[in-house]
């Protein structure tokens, strides 16, 4: 069933087809239109499959705070980091967040300078640890949209082992769409909104962007030809001046969401106003586990005080950058000071943090 | 201290993965050599699969390699480390255009490795050894305090020889040559990530490690005419690792076409999964070679006639413009590059 399936989504002759009516519907709008998508997956699929040598240069996609690495703010890594210099502590996490400066080391410098430091690969296989190591504290570091979100409130309804326990820097997709959308000189023409978050709290929070602010919303899934069929969907909406919230990833999101997975985020967590690496205080923005589970939130089980942290060195560009007012060759340290070996601002950190990927495709 | 300073005072996993930070370490142990080469031959600075010794007053030279083995789990789904310490070195004597003559071996062994494990090792060694017609003429072994080293690991150093006019180089690529992968990539790499611990991906999928000495057979009359340019084993950092190092060293670019590249629908799915990118990923038995495009054709048929070589097949071609960088034709058509990798494929979460 998945093989057919795959093969018209990464199909050269359907991507010729949907081409060929962006073309159309380009000349037909006959303006320059911005659209932005907010996921990290999405950027991955746009650059891997080169999918902006496609398009015609009226159409610009921008890419938005969609990458939970990089809007991770260097507090909370500051945090896991002193936490994990104890000896009796192990440290897990996903991939991507080992490798992110915060204000003094990454937790991947932490590692090599003999701390126990782990990728971990969900938060299930923390907890396994845990329970492998009943003598040592282990600390899962967690980040994530709302997608990652109910996967560690699930762990935590189970009754983890005492010796297990979370940082939560968790945040909150809609909150942020609203405020990019605050900011007017953007001039967003459209979201190509993320589709692994759309799965659990479906399409309702994304009204308020077609209904309020008349702004056409396509929620899009993560092949080739999902992603540029979004674009013509978003396309259609600019000509016709409907402003609508759609569903390409019908196959997948369901209008109301996955209620259970809602359930379980409402049961352990609450939403609060959130600092956004790079942005600022987002209301509504984060999560923080609630008073009844409090036994595995690692800020009030441990004492830990961090010093002034520091979210954007001196020179560094990236809270311009992740909002979409600059590009990152404009950045004074781009390609100089930082690179994605020696990434000195968060975006130049993860795969599909945008400087990254500018730096893949204009330096050298 | 600054964040960047502070970064680069230890050696990180990374500078092991084949990208652009092992380049860096190998820099800053090899600057200070004070001889780098012999007779003029290839040496060390040309950070090529081996070296050479050109013999004075013979039509012959001898081709050396080094090598170390490490690789967790030992024992993995097609192989373990004996075989891929054998095959490894046999196939970088290869990639230098050599007959593999011999070579040594050191074996390190962590103090409590059980008996049972080592022989198993030394037999896929031997047996590997004899498929592939080589002598192992010497050795040392190095018993290692429990928890200081994981387990065990081989050093070799490969011994082979070949004629001096034969020039199979990562600097001799020229526009308009062909670029064939004698199969499909990454299967080693994505084998060993799903058979590790903690992943619990059930596959069938097998480590594509084997000697690439029937492909060497099928092509000879190629390689000592130099039709053959350049041949790699896109081993660590994958096949983006291998194209970008004959881009840079050849100042040429390498346009490679995404629908031509074998890939094993296995790895695709994994690496899907896993958010990795099978262009960065191990083979350990697959070799990228560059010919004349006059004979690009007839090789890809000899290779394809071979047992390994099935699969081939032409996926790119060398062109002068914008020189030192790799394309990729998309297989929805969009363009991109293939860049160096960074350091070891961690899997993303965004």
């Amino acid at each position: 069933m998945e093989i057919p399936r795959l093969r018209i989504l990464r199909s050269r002759v359907f991507t010729e087809k949907i081409i060929k009516s962006i073309n159309k519907l380009t000349k037909q709008t006959n303006k320059p239109v911005k659209f932005m998508h907010v996921c990290g997956t999405h950027e991955h699929t746009i650059s891997k499959y080169g999918l902006r040598t496609l398009l015609p240069k009226e159409i610009e996609v921008l890419s938005g705070p969609g990458c939970p690495v990089c809007i991770c703010p260097a507090a909370d890594i500051d945090k896991a980091v002193e936490l994990g210099k104890r000896d009796d502590t192990i440290i897990t996490t996903f991939g991507d967040m080992i490798r992110v400066p915060a204000t003094k080391i990454s937790l991947a410098e932490l590692k090599a300078r003999g701390a126990d430091v782990r990728i971990v690969y969900g938060p299930n296989d923390a907890v396994k640890i845990a329970k492998e190591n009943p003598n040592k504290e282990v600390i899962f570091f967690a980040i994530g949209f709302e997608t990652t979100v109910p996967l560690i409130g699930y762990e935590i309804q189970l009754e983890p082992p005492p010796n297990f326990s979370v940082i939560c820097a968790l945040k909150l997709i809609p909150a942020a769409l609203e405020l990019l959308m605050s900011q007017s000189q953007l001039r967003i023409n459209g979201f190509i909104s993320p589709g692994h978050v759309s799965t659990i709290i479906g399409l309702k929070p994304y009204e308020i962007f077609s209904q309020g602010y008349k702004i056409p919303n396509v929620i899009s899934g993560f092949e080739p030809n999902d992603v540029l069929l979004s674009i013509l969907m978003l396309l259609k909406q600019v000509r016709d001046k409907n402003f609508d919230t759609l569903n390409e990833y019908s196959r997948v999101v369901k209008p109301e969401g996955n209620i259970l997975a809602q359930r379980i985020i409402k049961d352990v967590f609450k939403p609060v106003s959130s600092p956004w690496r790079g942005i600022g205080r987002i209301y509504d923005g984060g999560l923080v586990i609630r008073e009844r589970y409090s036994q595995f939130d690692a800020d009030k089980k441990f004492d830990i005080k961090i010093e002034k942290s520091q979210d954007i060195p001196p020179g560094c560009s990236c809270h311009l950058v992740m909002v979409g007012k600059l590009y990152p060759h404009e950045c004074g340290l781009f390609g100089k000071e930082c690179t994605p070996i020696n990434p000195i601002g968060p975006c130049m950190v993860s795969m599909e943090g945008t400087c990254s990927i500018y730096y893949k495709f204009h330096k050298r | 201290m600054s964040l960047k300073k502070e970064s680069l005072n230890v050696i990180r996993l990374a500078h092991g993965a084949g990208g652009i930070l092992q380049e860096e370490l190998i820099k800053f142990i090899t600057k200070n050599i004070p001889f780098k080469n012999v007779n003029n031959g290839i040496g060390v600075e040309e950070l090529d699969d081996g070296a050479t010794i050109p013999l004075n007053n013979y039509e012959k030279e001898i081709v050396v390699t080094a090598d170390g083995h490490t690789i967790y789990p030992i024992f993995f789904p097609g192989g373990d480390l004996g075989t891929l310490s054998i095959c490894g070195t046999v196939n970088d004597l290869l990639m230098m255009a050599a007959e593999p003559i011999a070579l040594t071996s050191m074996i390190i062994i962590e103090e409590g490795f059980e008996f049972e494990k080592l022989e198993k090792i030394i037999n896929s060694m031997n047996l590997i050894a004899e498929k592939a017609n080589i002598a192992i003429i010497a050795g040392d072994t190095k018993i290692m305090p429990r928890g200081t080293l994981n387990e065990i690991i081989i050093a070799t150093t490969g011994i082979g020889i070949k004629d001096k006019n034969i020039k199979v180089l990562d600097n001799r690529l020229k526009t308009g040559d062909e670029i064939i992968i004698t199969g499909s990539i990454g299967d080693h790499g994505t084998a060993l990530m799903a058979s590790r611990e903690g992943l619990n991906i059930s596959t069938d999928l097998k480590s594509d490690i084997s000697l690439l000495l029937e492909i060497h057979n099928a092509i000879k009359y190629e390689i000592n005419n130099n039709f053959i340019h350049a041949m790699k084993d896109p081993t660590r950092g994958g096949i983006a690792a291998a194209l970008n190092n004959w881009a840079m060293k050849s100042n040429v670019s390498i346009w490679i076409d995404e629908e031509k590249i074998p890939l094993k629908k296995q790895v695709t799915a994994i690496c899907d999964m896993l958010g990795l990118d099978p262009y960065n990923i191990a083979s350990e038995g697959r070799a990228l070679i560059a010919v004349d495009p006059e004979h690009s054709r007839k090789v890809l048929e000899k290779i394809k006639s071979t047992e390994i070589g099935k699969d081939a097949e032409i996926i790119g071609e060398i062109k002068t413009q914008n020189p030192q960088r790799v394309f990729l034709k998309t297989v929805v058509g969009g363009t991109r590059f293939i860049d160096m990798p960074l350091g070891e494929p961690i899997p993303r979460i965004c």
